[in-house]
């Protein structure tokens, strides 16, 4: 019998367009097997997650990515005396660099983690993708570096209208014209600055792939899914697990490529003729990511397994014809308990305590 | 019974996205001593602003680039690029630690003589180089790097004038992965040009190709685009061989690596994002891996080095002047020293920490210069501590182009002062004064 | 309504985290800022505000009368005292 565990888990930000801490930890609820305890780590006192009382045990705000390591370090280090961690689950793109650059501390304050490699994190980025996906005998959609406007007044002579503008992070707007190029442009650098990728715009089906890799080039587990409800801002509101297995192999074969250490949201368009495009792979969980656990194989429960570097076998049967269907929920909080985040920037689950 | 000590009440309005108190001033200490000598000091002997510079930084930052490059490449040569910083003082750290010049004007080629660099030493980059300027490079035996077909001709006449055979190089332009093409410096490398260049230079027969040069950009924040670069350099280099049979003594890469300063526009911090002098090193070396050279025969890798080497040995310090509530709530600062010396916050949200103990909580701060213009804001706003008129802040990272770039505007320009490995220091420039400034003005007669 | 009945409202915890009722906004004020409070609240003047905070501090060459001043001007721009408010 194993200990139980105590996880931190970020991404508490389910908003309309959640961030995937809600998810995995629901996910790790589900488990039979799951009896640790979940630290919710959050970056604003009004992340949603924090008020899911029924999920979260203690939650601690914790420094932007863009204050650097030293911070969030020395904030792990505070949540670690306050209620020990085994094991942290970063959840967000942009966060990864700092916790992978912290991997010497985690080990060093015993806390488990199963991150990929700055140099993985690198070559799958949507700035390196398609040499990636080239070397790998995957295909990817042209797409071209931009880093200022002018860049995009020519820019169809090397890729077609319409085209997607990408953010390093997150963020996707498909435009049909150089106006609303430069305005998508513009927004994307506010958020998340240079550069900006262009991708060409693939027509067919996009379909999206959960998986988690072993690190050493083979697959834990991968959940092909369809959206079928998409909302007016393209996020996914309902989806079904699908069989497709070339859909697993392509993913199984980026794994290897790359020897994937992690969890992983391939993105991919099936065109008419029936072939795959890789259109995005980002280095966490997806949001949707709970119907990995309802179809039967929780993988956010198998990362936590290897961060705590406990055995884990791999996972190939899943539930075809699973759904998932969001919903959205108002949760009612007390003024006291964002008075303790606000103030204090944690929130534990004894109460009564200062 | 000890009373808490009196900060400025405060009160923040609770905003979506503007609660986390969790940031990097947490973690940041004061800088009260640079290598061991104390701000305070400093300024007791300097005045305030000035510019400090650490000796041990400038030569460990050298020493790191050149062990970098060295431990996978045999022939390694950096040229300090003097437009970065060609304070006499500066330049002769690195020249005393083996770098060569990499100069980009008559007037830094001067100064680099004038510093005692053999001329065969120095590198001549640049779009412009005078009649004046070639004949005294040439003659002298400094590298000149040709940029244009004129500046071709331009070189051609002044060798047969002296009945000369300067060795020289050719600079290329080419796009690498995301990183396009520089085309306005040099000659491209993809549409041919760069081939027809060194055709008329074989068919002039009066110059010796002996260098091809190409520098991709600036504040590169990955090794690929370096790979590609030295990959084509090589692949350029070994169809050279085989047409005219030439065989290079160097390949310069340039410069361009980043520093920890964090551009604006740029999620992530600096520190955080800037590849390791191995990482580039790594990228470069793989890239020249292409090159169909004997071990014997391989030309010199040269580098041209300028932010990543001088950028963190640099520190501003300054004092502030008052303190200031702005209409919308923000705190404001206003310092002594503003755009017109630290030029280079246009480019950078610069990392600045203040000089003494702090306490009390981190609250939205601007932080103006003190001139009277509207854009002399040295630092967007930022979570600061509160600091009291004639505390003092130290801007880090800025010994890059700041005091090549700074202006006379307004106000004087401070003092430089160098910092040594033993704790000594002494100035590097003296501060302006009025006669500084007007020992060049003329009055004409009629006024 | 005369500027302290508002004040009066006004939820200040001991840790400094300040709810306003009438608006459903909340703030947080440092040590210096909840004495303030306290003393709006009691109605106290310029001058007696100040010497509270002397009393309670040790200060160190600050001016207190401009950073009472100036802290309440915040209150005015949040609305937690009416626009004409000013103190004796």
């Amino acid at each position: 019998m194993e200990r139980p565990l105590t996880v931190a888990v970020t991404g508490l930000n389910a908003t309309d367009n959640p961030g995937p801490g809600v998810s995995v930890i629901r996910s790790l609820r589900l488990h039979p097997d799951f009896d640790g305890r979940i630290v919710g780590l959050a970056y604003d006192t009004l992340d949603p997650g924090i008020y899911a009382r029924d999920l979260v045990d203690d939650v601690f705000i914790i420094p932007y990515p863009s204050q650097g390591p030293a911070a969030l370090e020395a904030r792990l280090r505070h949540i670690k005396e306050r209620v020990g961690l085994d094991v942290v689950l970063p959840t967000l793109d942009s966060e990864l660099a700092s916790f992978i650059a912290l991997e010497p501390v985690l080990e060093e304050l015993d806390v488990g983690s199963f991150l990929p490699t700055h140099k993985q994190l690198d070559l799958r980025s949507k700035v390196h993708l398609s040499t990636f996906g080239e070397s790998a005998g995957i295909k990817v959609p042209p797409s071209k570096v931009v880093s200022s406007v002018e860049d995009l007044y020519r820019i169809h002579e090397e890729v077609a209208y319409p085209f997607f503008i990408k953010g390093v992070y997150y963020g996707a707007t498909l435009v049909r014209s150089v106006d609303e190029a430069v305005r998508a442009f513009h927004g994307v650098v506010a958020r998340w600055g240079y550069p900006v990728i262009v991708q060409a715009f693939v027509q067919g089906d996009e379909l999206d792939v959960v998986a988690v890799g072993d690190g050493e080039g083979g697959l834990v587990g991968a959940l092909p899914m369809k959206k079928t409800f998409i909302t007016d801002k393209g996020k996914g509101w309902a989806g079904i697990a699908i069989k497709d297995p070339e859909l697993i192999e392509l993913t199984r074969s980026f794994v290897a490529a790359l020897n994937w250490r992690g969890p992983c949201e391939v993105e991919v368009i099936k065109d008419a003729d029936g072939a795959y495009h890789l259109i995005e792979v980002n280095p966490r969980f997806p949001a949707w990511t709970y119907l990995s656990a309802g179809a039967g194989i929780n993988l956010p429960y198998a990362v936590v397994r290897l961060a705590a570097g406990l055995p884990v076998e791999p996972m190939h049967d899943y539930e075809v014809g699973k759904m998932f269907v969001r919903i959205s929920l108002d949760q009612i909080a007390d003024l006291a308990d964002f008075q303790a985040v606000t103030t204090h920037g944690e929130l534990l689950s004894q109460r009564g305590e200062d | 019974m000890t009373r808490p000590v009196y900060e400025r009440p405060i009160l923040i309005r609770h905003q979506s996205g503007m609660m986390n108190k969790f940031s990097r001033v947490q973690a940041m200490r004061p800088l009260t001593h640079i290598d061991g000598v104390s701000v305070d000091e400093l300024v007791a002997t300097y005045g305030s602003p000035l510019f400090a510079f650490s000796e041990k930084t400038l030569v460990s930052k050298f020493r790191e680039l050149r062990d970098a490059f060295t431990q996978r490449y045999p022939r390694v040569r950096i040229a300090w690029s003097y437009k970065t910083n060609y304070l006499d003082g500066i330049c002769r750290v690195f020249h005393r630690e083996g770098a060569y010049a990499e100069v980009v004007s008559e007037f830094e080629l001067d100064k680099a003589l004038h510093l005692g660099v053999p001329a065969e030493q120095v590198h001549f980059n640049g779009p412009y180089k005078p009649e004046s300027a070639l004949e005294k490079a040439l003659p002298g035996g400094t590298t000149i790097h040709i940029d244009h077909f004129d500046e071709l001709a331009l070189a051609e006449e002044v060798a047969a004038r002296h009945g000369i055979r300067p060795e020289v190089a050719i600079r290329l332009n080419l796009s690498a992965e995301a990183v396009p093409a520089w085309s306005r410096f040099g000659f491209n490398l993809e549409s041919g040009q760069a081939l027809d260049a060194v055709k008329r230079l074989v068919g002039g027969d009066r110059l010796e190709l002996k260098g091809l040069h190409c520098h991709i950009g600036t504040f590169i924040l990955d090794e690929g685009p370096y790979r590609e670069a030295a990959a084509k350099i090589s692949r350029f280099a070994n169809e050279l061989r085989e047409r005219f049979d030439i065989t290079l003594s160097f390949v310069d890469l340039g410069g361009g690596f980043a520093s920890p300063n964090t551009l604006k526009g740029q999620y992530l911090p600096g520190d955080q994002v800037a590849p390791s002098f191995s990482r580039y090193a790594e990228g470069i070396v793989e890239g020249l891996s292409e090159l169909d050279y004997s071990p014997q025969e391989m030309p010199t890798l040269v580098l041209e080095t300028g932010r990543a080497l001088v950028d963190e040995a640099g520190y501003l310090i300054a004092s502030v002047h008052a303190n200031k509530r702005l209409a919308d709530g923000r705190r404001a600062v206003v310092l002594d020293a503003g755009v017109n010396s630290l030029f280079t916050s246009f480019w950078y949200n610069h990392e600045i920490v203040p000089a003494q103990e702090f306490r009390g909580v981190p609250e939205p701060t601007v932080i103006y210069g003190p001139l009277c213009m509207n854009i002399d804001v040295v630092r967007d706003t930022m979570l600061f501590p509160q600091l009291k008129v004639g505390e003092r802040v130290v801007f880090r990272n800025v010994g890059a182009y700041n005091v090549t770039q700074w202006m006379q505007f307004i106000t004087y320009r401070p003092s430089v002062v160098l910092i040594g490995p033993d704790g000594r220091h002494g100035l590097l420039r003296r501060p302006e004064q009025l006669q500084s400034i007007i020992s060049h003005e003329e009055m004409p007669e009629w006024l | 309504m005369d500027a302290t009945a508002k004040l009066k409202d006004l939820a200040v915890s001991d840790t400094g985290f300040v709810f306003d009722p009438y608006s459903g906004s909340t703030f947080s004020a440092n040590e210096a800022g909840m004495k303030i409070l306290e003393g709006l609240k009691q109605g106290l003047s310029r001058a007696e505000i100040v010497f509270a905070l002397e009393e309670h501090f040790e200060v160190r060459g600050d001016d207190l009368a401009r950073d009472l001043d100036e802290f309440v001007l915040l209150l005015r721009r949040n609305q937690l005292v009416p626009a004409d408010f000013s103190l004796s």
